[in-house]
């Protein structure tokens, strides 16, 4: 379970929205909507510990009853889909997702992974290509697979689905809520986009 | 957790160094040049300050005229240098808003602009060994206009190579300092969104360069003010081009400075330290004058930035073409001079060409080559790798622990380059002595340094900040330590600035001669030192050899910094 308690972010002592509470069970969906610079992916980044130092924060941020706040980004265990894929670009497809699974997996099983994984996102036989010579939908997707690999404890998301076509969207939507369902991950989508936020199911929170 | 927090805490370590390695040896060269032009040098016997060594010095027979050739020739190849960036920046970035409506110009700047490049790596000592040849009486061009228009039989008798003015100085300065102002220009552009202006001022029927001089200028000046200081410094006070180039009865003040603490009799140490503290003072001086002359001339420049006028849009674009290409052509063959010089065994005049080849020139010193070149690269390679850590480091501690800017200033970082080289170099070398530590590698090392660690600072600092800074964002999210990011993410994906980088510090070592005269105690044989002081003697071939070598060097550390990673990244196509 995600809970977020009290969270502000003020910048020169201006609150971006007033404080808000929150509570994201696993395999379950909620969303934050709000118009663009509103501070959502600010929202996200203080989650994930990454936000610049010219914000004030407050509030607590707990995943399973453990409190996050004091962690450095790397062991939080929040897994993240930006509305750009960020494949790395020096690394192969299979290498950027052998960056996100974790170095106790050893040799073979990381192999076998990582085969598994461009299976199920359809990228079979895709190890060496370059990212840049993948189609927006299958970059979407290796994108969303890397996160998952990294073993995360939830997901967020913001506004993953803004930049590919309609078709495209639905389909990448949908793959992704199954994702969070299948690993009973707390989700949290942060957008602007009514048809996001309504497909997404869950409960909606206005910033 | 904890080794998250001990990693970055290590962090503020980097910058607290940097500024420390930088401010200790220009306070202690400072200080080490005032004690002994006061008369205080207890090892010479000097035991009391007084203002005796200033008199004496303000009395020198050779003072006045050398005060005055170094304040003439600096000042004129700055302010010539800037001008002909200025001109060749808007002519470029005029080529590049309408290449296709004139394109015989537009692949004109297209040259000028790839030729740049490699000028800038030439070390200043090369070029001037190969512009000595080039426009001797007896040189390159006097025998090509005599092999075409059946000219002299002997060579003119005029004076150009160490003219009484000073102007083949002026001239060998103009072609390296030109190429590196343009590039300044050039970096800083699009910061201010140039092409925008100058799209609005073309709108409004103003002609390009009044564009770029009423809308672009104004703006951008402030941005290179530093480099120009840098130039202006440099020039005044510079030694290896001066002794090459410059006129030598009397010489630059610089030069006479070398001459007196060459001089055998210790006592003229005295009189070196005072003149090393009348150079800094001239510098300070001149940098004074010319911010003075900036604020004049924006006065008398205000109104006619919005007196309408606007141009015709094709004033001063041959002009441009022209002092483009004959730089170019200036630097290229004057390094071209050199390879045939090293490679020939007789070229008397008025041939164009050797009239025999050989190797013999590059055998007979093979040794010594060797051994120099190890000397050269060792040197450089040391240097570039420990400025390399330190600025990543001050970067990585600016992003982590987001503090803007970890050296104070801007300024700090061009101090090395804005106090007259001989001033603390001086210092540094007898305080040195007292310490004895003259002579030793890690002083040679340390000295390079100072002038290696900013450019490489400002050649990294860029495309360091501007990386998106979501890619280690996700990193983290992915679960991998800051550690892992820097060598997994960052470097790998900054692997192009990294090695440029690299190679423009690299060539900032080799292109160095004071420092490792000084600082090496005359121990350390480079590349620079050798032909530098090979100029002296007539022998060309020599002076072929070395001085091509040294150019030599970083043009490879170049091509080495853009083939790398072009190989590396060659499957990854939005790298390339
Ligand atoms: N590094 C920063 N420094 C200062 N202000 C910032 C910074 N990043 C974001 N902001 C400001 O914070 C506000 C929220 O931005 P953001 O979180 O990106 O909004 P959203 O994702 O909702 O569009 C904006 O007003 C933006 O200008
Ligand atoms: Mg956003």
């Amino acid at each position: 379970m995600l809970k977020l308690e009290n969270i502000s972010l003020k910048i020169d002592g201006n609150p971006l929205f007033s404080k808000l509470n929150l509570e994201v069970n696993a395999g379950q969906v909620k969303t934050v909507m709000g118009p663009s610079g509103c501070g959502k992916s600010s929202l996200l980044a203080h989650l994930c510990g990454t936000l610049p130092s010219v914000f004030q924060t407050s509030g607590k941020i707990i995943l399973h009853d453990k409190t996050l706040d004091d962690l450095p980004p790397h062991e939080r265990k929040l897994g993240i889909l930006f509305q750009d894929d960020l494949l790395f670009p020096h690394l192969s497809v299979g290498e950027n997702l052998a960056f996100a699974l974790p170095a106790k997996i050893r040799r073979h099983e990381r192999h076998d992974k990582i085969e598994q994984a461009l299976e199920e996102i359809e990228l079979s036989g895709m190890h060496e290509r370059d990212p840049a010579s993948l189609s927006g939908g299958q970059r979407a997707r290796v994108a969303l697979m890397r996160t998952l690999l990294a073993q995360p404890e939830a997901l967020l998301l913001d506004e993953p689905f803004s930049k590919l076509d309609q078709e495209l969207r639905g389909r990448f939507r949908k793959l992704v809520f199954a994702h969070a369902v299948k690993n009973s991950l707390p989700t949290l989508l942060v957008t602007h986009d009514h048809a996001d936020a309504q497909a997404a199911g869950g409960d909606i929170i206005a910033l | 957790m904890a080794t998250t927090i001990r990693t970055v805490s290590l962090l503020p370590a980097f910058p607290f160094l940097t500024q420390l390695l930088f401010l200790l040896p220009i306070a202690a060269g400072l200080f080490g040049v005032l004690l002994p032009a006061l008369g205080y040098l207890p090892d010479l016997g000097g035991d009391q300050f007084h203002f005796e060594v200033f008199r004496q010095l303000l009395e020198h027979p050779a003072l006045l005229h050398a005060v005055w050739l170094t304040l003439f020739s600096g000042i004129a190849a700055t302010f010539i240098s800037l001008s002909l960036a200025i001109l060749l920046a808007a002519m470029l970035s005029r080529a590049s808003l309408s290449g296709n409506k004139n394109n015989k110009m537009a692949s004109l700047f297209v040259i000028v602009r790839r030729g740049l490049i490699p000028l800038i790596a030439v070390p200043h000592a090369a070029m001037a060994l190969g512009l000595a040849f080039l426009v001797a009486p007896s040189g390159w061009i006097v025998r090509w206009f005599s092999f075409l228009l059946m000219g002299w039989e002997t060579p003119p008798e005029w004076v150009t190579v160490q003219d009484p003015f000073g102007l083949s100085l002026i001239l060998g300065l103009v072609l390296k300092e030109t190429p590196y102002l343009l590039l300044m220009i050039l970096a800083a552009l699009p910061q201010i969104r140039a092409q925008e202006y100058i799209r609005i001022g073309q709108s409004l029927g103003y002609g390009n360069l009044r564009s770029w001089l009423k809308l672009v200028l104004p703006q951008v000046y402030p941005l290179i003010r530093l480099p120009v200081f840098a130039v202006l410094a440099f020039s005044l006070s510079v030694v290896d081009v001066a002794l090459i180039l410059g006129p030598s009865t009397p010489p630059t003040l610089s030069v006479l400075i070398l001459r007196w603490i060459d001089n055998p009799d210790l006592s003229f140490r005295f009189l070196a330290s005072a003149g090393a503290v009348l150079l800094l003072l001239l510098t300070l001086g001149a940098l004074l004058f010319w911010r003075v002359s900036e604020w004049l001339l924006l006065q008398k420049w205000r109104n006619w930035l919005s007196n309408g006028k606007r141009g015709n849009g094709n004033e001063a674009h041959k002009l441009a073409a022209l002092s483009g290409l004959l730089l170019l052509g200036t630097a290229f063959l004057s390094v071209l001079g050199l390879a045939f010089w090293s490679l020939s065994l007789r070229w008397p005049y008025p041939h164009v060409l050797p009239q025999r080849w050989t190797s013999r020139n590059w055998e007979r010193h093979w040794s010594s080559i060797q051994e120099t070149s190890f000397t050269t690269l060792e040197l450089g390679v040391i240097a570039v790798v420990i400025a390399l850590i330190l600025v990543v480091g001050c970067l990585e501690n600016e992003q982590w622990r987001r503090v803007s800017f970890s050296f104070r200033s801007q300024w700090l970082l061009y101090l090395p380059l804005l106090i007259p080289q001989a001033t603390f170099l001086l210092g540094i070398q007898i305080l040195a002595v007292r310490l004895e530590m003259d002579g030793t590698f890690l002083l040679l090392v340390w000295s390079h340094l100072l002038f290696v660690l900013p450019y490489v600072f400002l050649t990294l600092a860029d495309p360091w900040r501007n990386l998106d800074t979501r890619f280690p964002q996700i990193g983290q999210c992915l679960g991998a330590s800051p550690l892992r990011v820097l060598f997994r993410i960052k470097l790998p994906l900054l692997l192009k600035p990294l090695l440029v980088a690299a190679a423009v510090g690299f060539a900032v070592s080799v292109s160095q001669y004071l420092p490792t005269l000084f600082a090496g105690g005359g121990r350390f044989a480079t590349l620079t030192t050798e032909a530098v002081s090979y100029a002296a003697g007539a022998d060309r071939r020599v002076i072929g050899v070395y001085g091509f070598l040294q150019a030599l060097f970083p043009w490879i550390a170049l091509l080495l910094a853009l083939a790398i990673p072009r190989w590396r990244f060659r499957n990854r196509a939005s790298l390339l």
